[in-house]
């Protein structure tokens, strides 16, 4: 009978004890969150909602939009329409640059996969006291502004640049080769910039496959090709996949590359985007442009995310 | 029947005055995660820490006594149940304001301070002036035998080196009650021996009372006043090492602790003796609660058995020699039962040979196990 | 030892010929790791990622108006770039955008990370990841227009202006930046050595001022070289965004390499690579010497 009150005692302290860190947990946690979350809400989504709204809306006559509801931002991705009798026929154009996006940031994907799946190989193979040197190496010109970056290969790929010449000195070719403000300047330019994002993730996955496997394929039989094919690919499987990921989606908003490299002739949707809300003015059709790429980007982003949860050995 | 008074049962509160009690926990539960993936990590746990002793939670990983030992340094809270120090409660206070201290397994030395730092850091936290954490620092340096290696920063330091900062910088604000969360197990086997006795002087010189948790039964039988032997989130047994080790009251503990051997036998004259398999009737040791008739399983230890002629006034067993081992201090020798089952007897010398018949001595009474 | 085996075996048995066999069954045994042509096509890929920006180094220093041949060396390219006045302003709003946008995304980033890491499953956990990480996964194109149409609307709604809008928009990207090595410290961190300041007497603010912050600085230190290095970077969301007179180096130099080459745009290219480059390398070596 003594302990009855002892023990119910107890259970209050406790339960208030419990109570108290619990919530102070719970509190101090989002205080702590909430100014990045407010600022990246507020700045960083809300915006995105403007741009849905803004891609229903008319253009303004210099720049901006006017207050009324249309589609036309999205019919003008395909059709023309008669400036004389409004009637729509099928265009393009829009259409067009968006292939050739796709297609740029496609082939930028594969060629850097091409040259990044062999290095992120050869660094994961090295000792472990040299391996933070080369992943150094690789990373720094990621760092290194990407406007400069760009500037230094149009400065070599020009006409008057150090290939043409060195090309024309060896006597291969009399007249410069014209690299320079084409689809392959920016296909070179999108793989020079995006080549890191592919080697890191290809490089965490080799650097914990096990080498001892490569011995037991090799043990087994397996030639250097199938131990490549049936041993290492499928290993690295997860980080060729972010790989191309963290290539694709960049390259295929890429502004600069194809503006610098690509003289402001050959679009891409970045440069597409940026023009409606300087030059040409449409707001309401840059918006919908904006749109578009990021629902292609949130798929690809989806792909990746759906894949790597069904993996179930992302980097955690 | 002296005996019986000794072996305590697990959930009776102990015979010991209040005055010198340092720890009571009582009816302490603690789980952990929700639904089906609940834990019980402590069910239902009381004991009593006295003052100034050297206690130990010993129990195989996963028992609770590392859990126990958290829910005393205030890392965690229990579910329910009363946890008083010297007579407060403290079970709901955070750690900081609980007058106990921890090394933990790893040390958890700051690695950003030097060695004085990290000693006079409980002093610091608890606004002391300079001049005493200094002279504490220094004390507590002199007690380690560390005064040498005061400026070093902690990651200089060997395994050895830094238990000793820890225990000099959770002993430094003169904790009521120490806890020492198996802070040997990173040691080599000749560090462990040193830091065991080095342990035991520590704690005689201070005064201070040693939760101290392991895995290790040796461990436990050589540094403790009293041992407390946990499983499956129970505390099973409560006694001196020489209690645990002679006369363990449940099964687990018969096991955990040494080679045992355990043998099948019945209950007679209302538990007063028991009948072996053999024919031969002995003393019985009952734990507290224990049935007084029926079939029960006995322990007796290797070395309290002795080998006789099968035909000696003392052989209460009889058995066939399968197999001798030297071991360095002593022999081994296997014997299979002649009503089946076998028993090891550890004995210095021996003459036996392997295939001959031989006759077992046991002791005048021997310990009843409860499962 | 794997690899010493073979060749002891043989020196063990004492083969009557022991010289020949081991060593290239030894090699063999090495090369199992390796891929024919990976070797040369990683140097080749170093190759092609320095090249060009060696290229332009070394051209800046080039005393040529030209930008191809190289003459002589000079440090005139560099004098007169110093004495541009439009460079001059556009490194001054580089620096300050870069500022404000570092001290605040680093502080916003390192309480974030505090209340991320080392905690248990919270309701709303991956909505917070995931916002946290949004102005990495929007394309900057498009952060760059959405921001634009906003801040468009705000100064017509309140009439406010200036170049705090630049900093706002560069605090929102550098956030995340920020946070991955603040987060990566921090779960590095063991718990236990705060949860020993508290059991050494700590309140929950001294154990934070004492332990936990002085342990994370070298994140929060990285974080900030991140962030910095990021918003003095950025090209889209500032030339879109940015208003008149808010123009940052980056933008003055786009602007100029549109109009046409200058070995200035050289010299300056290589002040702001140098700028980058170190503080990436104090960012690297930070992070190597906490493991």
């Amino acid at each position: 009978m003594t302990d009855v009150t002892p023990q119910t005692a107890t259970d209050a302290r406790l339960a208030e004890a419990r109570r108290q860190t619990m919530g102070a947990a719970r509190r101090r946690r989002w205080q702590l969150l909430s100014p990045a979350l407010l600022i990246i809400g507020l700045f960083g989504l809300f915006p995105l909602t403007i741009t849905l709204v803004y891609s229903f809306l008319s253009p303004g006559s210099y720049g901006g939009v006017r207050w009324e509801f249309s589609t036309d931002a999205y019919v003008q991705f395909l059709f023309d329409r008669d400036i004389f009798d409004d009637t729509l026929s099928f265009s393009a154009t829009y259409l067009n640059i968006f292939a050739r996006s796709i297609g740029l940031a496609l082939g930028a994907t594969i060629g850097s996969l091409i040259i990044g799946f062999p290095t992120a190989y050869f660094i994961a193979s090295k000792p472990a006291n040299q391996r933070n040197l080369w992943l150094f190496l690789i990373t720094l010109p990621f760092w290194v502004n990407l406007l400069i970056r760009t500037y230094a290969i149009l400065l070599i790929i020009r006409d008057e640049g150090i290939i043409n010449l060195s090309l024309i000195w060896t006597g291969l070719i009399d007249q410069p080769i014209g690299i320079l403000y084409t689809d392959t300047a920016i296909f070179i330019g999108l793989i020079y910039s995006y080549l890191p994002f592919m080697v890191l993730p290809l490089y965490a996955s080799l650097e914990k496959l096990d080498f001892r496997l490569v011995e037991a394929a090799y043990d087994l039989y397996a030639s250097r090709l199938q131990v490549l094919r049936h041993v290492i690919v499928p290993m690295a499987k997860p980080g060729i996949v972010a790989g191309c990921i963290l290539v694709f989606i960049p390259a295929l908003g890429a502004y600069i590359t194809p503006d610098l490299l690509g003289g402001g002739k050959q679009l891409m949707i970045g440069n597409l985007i940026a023009l409606q809300f300087g030059g040409s003015r449409n707001w309401p059709f840059g918006a919908a442009a904006a749109l578009i790429l990021m629902v292609v980007v949130m798929v690809s982003l989806t792909v990746y995310v759906r894949y790597s949860g069904k993996e179930g050995n992302g980097r955690g | 029947m002296a005996t019986q008074t000794e072996i305590r049962d697990p959930g009776t509160p102990q015979a010991a005055a209040a005055q010198d009690v340092m720890i009571h926990a009582e009816g302490v539960i603690k789980t952990f995660g929700e639904g089906a993936g609940k834990i019980t990590a402590l069910d239902n746990v009381t004991v009593d820490i006295r003052k100034n002793e050297f206690f130990t939670l010993l129990g195989p990983s996963g028992c609770g006594k590392t859990t126990l030992l958290r829910l005393i340094a205030g890392f965690e809270l229990p579910d329910r149940g009363q946890i008083l120090l010297d007579g407060q409660e403290i079970g709901h206070l955070p750690p900081y304001k609980r007058p106990v201290n921890t090394v933990f397994q790893s040390y958890a030395l700051f690695p950003h301070m030097s060695v004085a730092r990290n000693i006079g850091f409980g002093l610091e936290m608890q606004g002391r002036p300079k001049a005493e954490i200094k002279t504490a620092t220094e004390e507590m340096l002199a007690l380690v035998q560390m005064e040498h290696l005061a400026n070093r920063q902690t990651d200089q330091l060997s395994g050895g080196q830094q238990q000793r900062v820890a225990l000099a910088r959770a002993l430094a604000p003169r904790p009521k009650v120490l806890l020492l969360d198996e802070p040997l197990s990173a040691l080599d086997l000749k560090l462990r021996k040193e830091m065991q006795i080095e342990l035991k002087r520590l704690q005689g010189e201070t005064g201070i009372t040693f939760v101290f948790v392991t895995h290790d039964q040796e461990e436990a039988l050589t540094m403790s006043d009293r041992i407390a032997v946990m499983q499956a989130g129970c505390i099973l047994q409560v006694g001196t090492p020489k209690e645990i080790y002679n006369n363990p009251a449940r099964r687990f503990v018969a096991d955990f602790i040494g080679d045992i051997n355990i043998l099948e036998g019945e209950l007679q004259q209302d538990g007063g003796a028991v009948l072996l398999p053999g024919g031969a009737s002995i003393g019985a040791l009952l734990p507290e609660g224990a049935a007084r008739s029926g079939k029960v399983s006995i322990a007796i230890r290797p070395e309290n058995m002795g080998l006789t002629a099968p035909d000696a006034a003392d052989a209460s067993l009889t058995g066939e020699v399968t197999n001798i081992v030297y071991f360095g201090a002593g022999h081994n020798v296997h014997v299979a039962l002649d009503g089946g089952g076998e028993v090891l007897v550890r004995r210095a010398q021996t003459d036996a040979q392997v295939g001959a018949k031989v006759g077992l001595a046991v002791p005048d009474a021997v310990q009843v196990l409860v499962d | 030892m794997a690899e010493r085996t073979p060749t002891q075996t043989p020196a063990t048995v004492a083969s009557p010929d022991p010289a020949a066999p081991p060593p290239r069954r030894r090699r063999r045994m090495k090369d199992l790791r390796k891929q024919p042509g990976f070797d040369t096509m990683a140097w080749f890929c170093l190759f092609c990622l320095y090249a060009p920006i060696a290229v332009l180094v070394v051209f800046s220093f080039n005393d040529n108006r030209s930008v191809v041949r190289w003459t002589e060396f000079s440090l005139r390219w560099y004098r007169a770039a110093f004495e541009n006045d439009g460079i001059r302003h556009a490194t001054w709003i580089s620096l300050q955008v870069a500022f404000v946008a570092m001290v605040f995304a680093t502080t916003f980033a390192t309480m974030a990370a505090l209340a991320t890491t080392r905690v248990r499953a919270f309701k709303g956990q991956t909505l917070t990841y995931a916002v946290i990480n949004q102005p990495l996964m929007v394309p900057e194109i498009v952060t760059a227009v959405s921001t634009l149409a906003f801040f468009v609307l705000i100064k017509q709604v309140t009439g406010l202006n200036g170049i705090g809008f630049l900093m706002l928009a560069h605090t929102v990207f550098c956030i995340p930046f920020a946070y991955m090595p603040i987060r990566a410290r921090l779960e590095d961190m063991n718990l236990t050595l705060e949860q020993a300041a508290a059991d050494l007497y700590g309140t929950p603010f001294q154990v934070f001022r004492t332990v936990t912050l002085p342990l994370m600085a070298p994140g929060i230190v990285a974080g900030a070289m991140l962030a910095f290095v990021v918003s003095l970077d950025d090209v889209i969301i500032t030339l879109l965004v940015g208003g008149p007179g808010e123009t940052t180096l980056p933008v003055y130099i786009f602007g100029q390499i549109r109009r046409g080459i200058t070995p200035e745009i050289n010299a300056v290219s290589t002040v702001l690579l140098g700028l980058s480059a170190l503080l990436v390398s104090i960012f690297f070596l930070i992070g190597n010497k906490r493991k």
